[in-house]
């Protein structure tokens, strides 16, 4: 039987959410720690949401 | 005896739990079902299938075109817009508008040749504008070279001539005063907050201003047409994946023929691990250089296009629906959900792809001493 492609996408989807919330949750942990380092926190925050929005997006493509 | 009652409590309160999901799950499904309507039988008494036509409707938008359409009239067929230049070389120029095409609908002829347009592509056809097709369904005519000035194209120019009079008016000003006069003051603090924010922490005070053109250019380049693509104008270019490729090769090329002998060393070389390690490492690096520039216009593409996708599903929502009175609200108002979410994801998205530019530039031109 084969595997339908949709459900290929549901589980990119499930790890890059993982991964998102691991991300902004330790965000949120270390800004709540040292507020005066939120830019700091941010900017590095997005570029690794950035990075594995891209890995999820070249698997959700290749996989189509 | 207490423990059995702890456990005996916990699996009550998670069989509730469970019981819950699944009654707020039918709900959820029942509502839905409620509200989709079953797809009409293909052609099937002149009835159109509603949904194979949005389909094709979205899968139309997110494709470059060959004339700018603003709306079209599905009844009379009557298409509001304006017809772009078709340059096409095929043994020689040929330049023609694109109205010759009627919108697919009609086979140009130029001199002695005919052409027709098929999913948005220029082939060379007959008098009768056959197309042949292989069996994955694509077309086996030839295609002639195509350097139209098509929707996308039309659309860069026109940013690029937007952009060249808004930040030569403020290169202009400072003539005058340090202070800058009318749009100007609007546009200082972003050139300001590309410099601190994105091209300083990541290049570094010492060469940062050698690539300060690039990274603004990219910035608000990527962040007007992104915009640009929530108006009701209907474009896609950042959307479009040539478009995308073209600004990550950019980043790439200008990565590579600015970074200094370290990168280099750490790429073919790395310094610090044993001999064994360096050959193990070298195709890794070398790969690593490409996958950066990839993502980077995945990314850009696949973000510009899903938010195409969802605004224009959601507005879909209202003609598949059964009860239109019930529908159009909810999809209005998950529309303008999305939209406020997409002005974010315009911004952010230039952002990002400038901000990681920088990045790796950073990581070409830095000195690594510090190893």
């Amino acid at each position: 039987m084969e595997i339908p492609a949709l459900v290929g996408a549901g589980l990119i989807v499930i790890g890059a959410g993982i991964g998102l919330g691991k991300i902004g949750g330790s965000a949120m942990e270390a800004i709540a720690r040292q507020p005066e380092a939120t830019g700091k926190i941010q900017t590095a925050m997005i570029i690794i949401a950035a990075l594995l929005e891209g890995l999820a997006f070249a698997a959700l493509i290749l996989g189509k | 005896m207490h423990r059995n009652l702890g456990t005996e409590f916990l699996h009550v309160m998670q069989k509730r739990t469970v019981v819950k999901i699944l009654l707020i799950f039918t709900l959820v499904f029942n509502v839905a079902n409620l509200f989709a309507k079953e797809p009409e039988k293909e052609e099937d008494g002149g009835q159109v299938n509603t949904k194979s036509q949005i389909d094709t409707y979205i899968e139309h938008h997110l494709q470059d075109s060959h004339d700018f359409t603003l709306w079209s009239d599905g009844e009379t067929g009557a298409h509001v817009g304006f017809p772009l230049p078709v340059i096409l070389w095929d043994n020689g120029l040929k330049v023609f508008s694109s109205s010759k095409f009627h919108h697919g609908e009609t086979v140009a002829k130029v001199g002695d040749q005919h052409y027709k347009l098929d999913h948005g592509k220029i082939y060379k056809t007959d008098a009768e504008g056959t197309i042949n097709y292989d069996e994955h369904h694509h077309a086996t005519n030839v295609k002639p070279l195509d350097f139209s000035i098509t929707k996308n194209v039309v659309t860069m120019l026109i940013v690029g001539v937007l952009m060249l009079l808004m930040f030569g008016g403020l290169a202009k000003s400072y003539k005058k005063g340090a202070l800058p006069t009318g749009f100007g003051r609007v546009l200082e603090p972003l050139v300001i907050y590309v410099r601190d924010e994105i091209a300083i922490p990541n290049i570094g005070k010492d060469n940062y201003r050698k690539f300060m053109g690039f990274l603004l250019t990219v910035f608000f380049f990527i962040w007007i047409l992104n915009l640009l693509g929530m108006t009701p104008l209907g474009v896609n270019v950042t959307g479009n994946i040539a478009i995308t490729v073209c600004l990550a090769l950019f980043t790439y090329f200008i990565t590579q023929f600015s970074a200094n002998k370290e990168y280099w060393k750490h790429i073919f070389w790395m310094p610090g691990v044993p001999v064994l390690m360096k050959i193990v490492l070298m195709p890794i690096e070398i790969l690593g250089t490409l996958t950066k520039p990839f993502a980077l216009l995945i990314r850009l593409f696949a973000n510009i296009t899903a938010g195409h996708v969802v605004i224009m599903s959601l507005i879909a929502l209202i003609f598949v629906a059964d009860n239109v009175y019930v529908m159009t609200p909810i999809s209005l108002l998950l529309t303008i959900f999305i939209s406020v979410i997409e002005l974010l994801v315009a911004f952010l998205q230039a952002f990002i792809f400038t901000m990681l530019s920088a990045l790796f530039i950073g990581l070409a031109v830095q000195d690594h001493d510090h190893h």
